[in-house]
């Protein structure tokens, strides 16, 4: 029987903004399995990131549960949070968002950082980040002098350098071109078949949902479509 | 735990083109600062280093200096039978009544000065054994003669050796350069007591000088001169003499230290101004390693960082404008005497030192502000900027 990772039980959010409130997620409940690679679509302001975002504890719901490896993440004050994403959650951006000031190497070694982990053994840890997603040789490399896509792996591989169980992903291809993306998705693939991450990313192009395991539709903050994905 | 130091380094130093503006303005602040503190430091040096602790220093109760002082001969033929005063091998008490007086003469750039001449006996030069000759020779009593301090040499006219200058109805011909290494003496002319004395038409000394064989000696001859009534004279060791003629520099400090508050207060605001511009163009990349685990406080220290290395550079840059003017021989009017007095700037370890920590204090407080309000935001509202 597959593990259980994620568990959202009616998990609502609503903007208030003056009179008007905007209702972002609306009872919203969900399982997402070990191993699966989910994508989640629906056009733009349907809530898709405000959802990655609470399952990934930077966000918080209004009402609802989401229990991450059947801890309510929802309970926990902003320093537990904080460790918990440290150890718990690999999330990669669309903007990439590296430290441009860092090599690729440091900015896989930041979340090492927050470890108990000596040097030598952080060092071997980005090693292994870097070569999985295929950019050991870049290392020593500044983001300014990465391209695109290899900035997106760089991001990829300070995911996953904590050995999280949940990689989550925002529209991680949408600056991407399309060669780029592919690596991209490949990548975040391989993560969900070979080293069975729970990966849940977040795209409206349906040729990169293509790569999930799962599909998810959202539309004015409520689950439409639930399904597998076949192909591939 | 914190962010890594490069972090902030990397970052402070990535940005400084930018941020020219307020490495200079913060340079500016910390030079002004060493500056005047040197220049307080240098007239300190000069009055600080000045005097034997055996010698005793006597002058007028109530006046402030040597110069402002009088005393009559009579106390000299007193006072040289105190038993607490050493004796020399003839048995002669080693005691010095000098008589100084305040002379203005021409400067080399044509303007005019106050120059503190000191009519000095054999005595007296040998109680003052910090001043030597440089250049030339002594003068010769009777003979109009005068030895003119080698660093005063430089700033009035007619004083090289063999040249010669008319004050108090005569003509001195200046015979030699001493030099004071540093001392108050660097301020003064030299010329022997009784010509002097008769040349100003003068019939009151201004100070005694004795030497005393010990500790005991000397609070034992200045208790007996201060109690005894006849006298109205104060003593104290030379070298406290000369200690407190040091609050001279005390307006130099306090000027020092307002222009440094007041332009700091501008730095501070100029530092803000760039650490605001800095953090918010930084705002997501904040938010992101807030989403990797970093705190809220790691964030702050690693900005409070980096805006401390900033100002630091700043501050070297400052203290490294001010280190030229090190051992510069300048001039001022003593609020003493209203004679010239010369010194040279002295830019001294704890000074640099000093400068450097206002630079990163500076640092530190414009960020203050800019960092707790980057780190307040809330992740996912610090992720959503642009
Ligand atoms: N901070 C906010 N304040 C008010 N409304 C917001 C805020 N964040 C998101 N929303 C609204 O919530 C809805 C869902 O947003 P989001 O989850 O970003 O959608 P998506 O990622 O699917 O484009 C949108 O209508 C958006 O305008
Ligand atoms: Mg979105």
């Amino acid at each position: 029987m597959p593990e259980t990772v994620v568990a959202i039980r009616n998990l609502s959010k609503i903007y208030a903004q003056g009179e008007i409130q905007v209702t972002a997620l609306n009872d919203v409940s969900l399982d997402i399995e070990m191993g699966e690679f989910l994508t989640l679509m629906g056009p733009s302001g349907s809530g898709k990131s405000t959802l990655l975002h609470i399952i990934a504890g930077i966000d918080r719901p209004t009402s609802g549960r989401c229990l991450v490896q059947n801890l309510d993440v929802t309970g926990l004050n902003e320093s537990e949070l904080a460790d918990w994403r440290n150890q718990n959650v690999g999330f990669v951006f669309q903007t990439f968002n590296l430290i441009p000031v860092l090599t690729a190497f440091e900015n896989v070694e930041l979340p090492l950082l927050l470890t108990q982990l000596d040097r030598s053994e952080r060092r071997r840890r980005v090693q292994t980040a870097l070569d999985i997603v295929g950019l050991a040789d870049r290392m020593h490399h500044l983001p300014k002098q990465l391209s695109g896509g290899q900035e997106q792996r760089v991001a990829i591989a300070r995911a996953l350098v904590t050995d999280p169980r949940l990689v989550v992903a925002d529209e991680p291809t949408g600056n991407l071109d399309s060669h780029s993306a592919q690596e991209v998705l490949m990548v975040l693939q391989q993560l969900s078949r070979e080293a069975g991450k729970t990966v849940i990313m977040v795209t409206h192009d349906p040729k990169a949902a293509a790569y999930g395991s799962r599909s998810i539709h959202l539309e004015k903050g409520e689950l439409l479509k639930d399904e597998a994905v076949t192909a591939r | 735990m914190a962010l890594p130091i490069k972090y902030s380094f990397r970052n402070a130093l990535v940005r400084w083109r930018s941020t020219i503006a307020t490495v200079l303005g913060i340079g500016l602040v910390v030079f002004v600062f060493v500056l005047l503190q040197s220049l307080a430091a240098g007239i300190e040096k000069s009055s600080g280093n000045t005097g034997d602790p055996r010698n005793v220093m006597i002058v007028r109760k109530g006046s402030t200096s040597e110069s402002a002082s009088l005393i009559s001969r009579d106390n000299l033929r007193e006072i040289r039978y105190f038993e607490e005063i050493a004796r020399n091998e003839q048995g002669e008490a080693v005691i010095s009544a000098d008589v100084l007086v305040l002379v203005n003469l021409p400067r080399r750039d044509g303007t005019e000065a106050n120059v503190l001449l000191r009519g000095v006996t054999a005595r007296g030069m040998e109680l003052r054994p910090q001043v030597e000759l440089v250049a030339g020779r002594w003068f010769r009593p009777g003979m109009r003669e005068i030895v003119v301090s080698a660093k005063l040499a430089r700033r009035f006219a007619n004083f090289d050796v063999g040249q010669s200058f008319r004050t108090g109805n005569s003509t001195f011909t200046v015979v030699g350069w001493l030099d004071g290494q540093g001392s108050a003496f660097d301020s003064e002319c030299w010329l022997d007591a009784d010509e002097c004395r008769s040349v100003f038409e003068r019939d009151m000394y201004s100070s005694f000088l004795a030497r005393v064989p010990d500790a005991g000696a000397m609070s034992n001859l200045i208790a007996r001169i201060e109690s005894d009534r006849r006298f109205k004279l104060k003593a104290e060791s030379e070298v406290e003499y000369y200690r407190s003629q040091t609050m001279t520099a005390a307006p130099i400090r306090w000027l020092g230290g307002f222009l440094a508050i007041t332009m700091s207060i501008g730095a501070v605001f100029a530092a803000m101004n760039t650490m605001y511009a800095a953090v918010g163009a930084r705002t997501r990349e904040i938010g992101t390693l807030r989403v990797l685990g970093y705190r809220r406080r790691s964030v702050v220290i690693a900005l409070l960082l980096e805006g401390a290395m900033l100002a630091l550079v700043g501050g070297v840059v400052g203290c490294v404008a001010a280190y030229q003017w090190n051992g510069y021989t300048t001039a001022t009017m003593g609020f003493e005497t209203f004679s010239e007095i010369v010194f040279q700037f002295a830019v001294t370890p704890p000074l640099v030192a000093q400068g450097l920590v206002f630079a990163v204090v500076v640092g530190i407080m414009g960020t203050l502000l800019p960092a707790i309000r980057a780190s307040r935001l809330p992740v996912i509202e610090a992720l959503k900027a642009i």
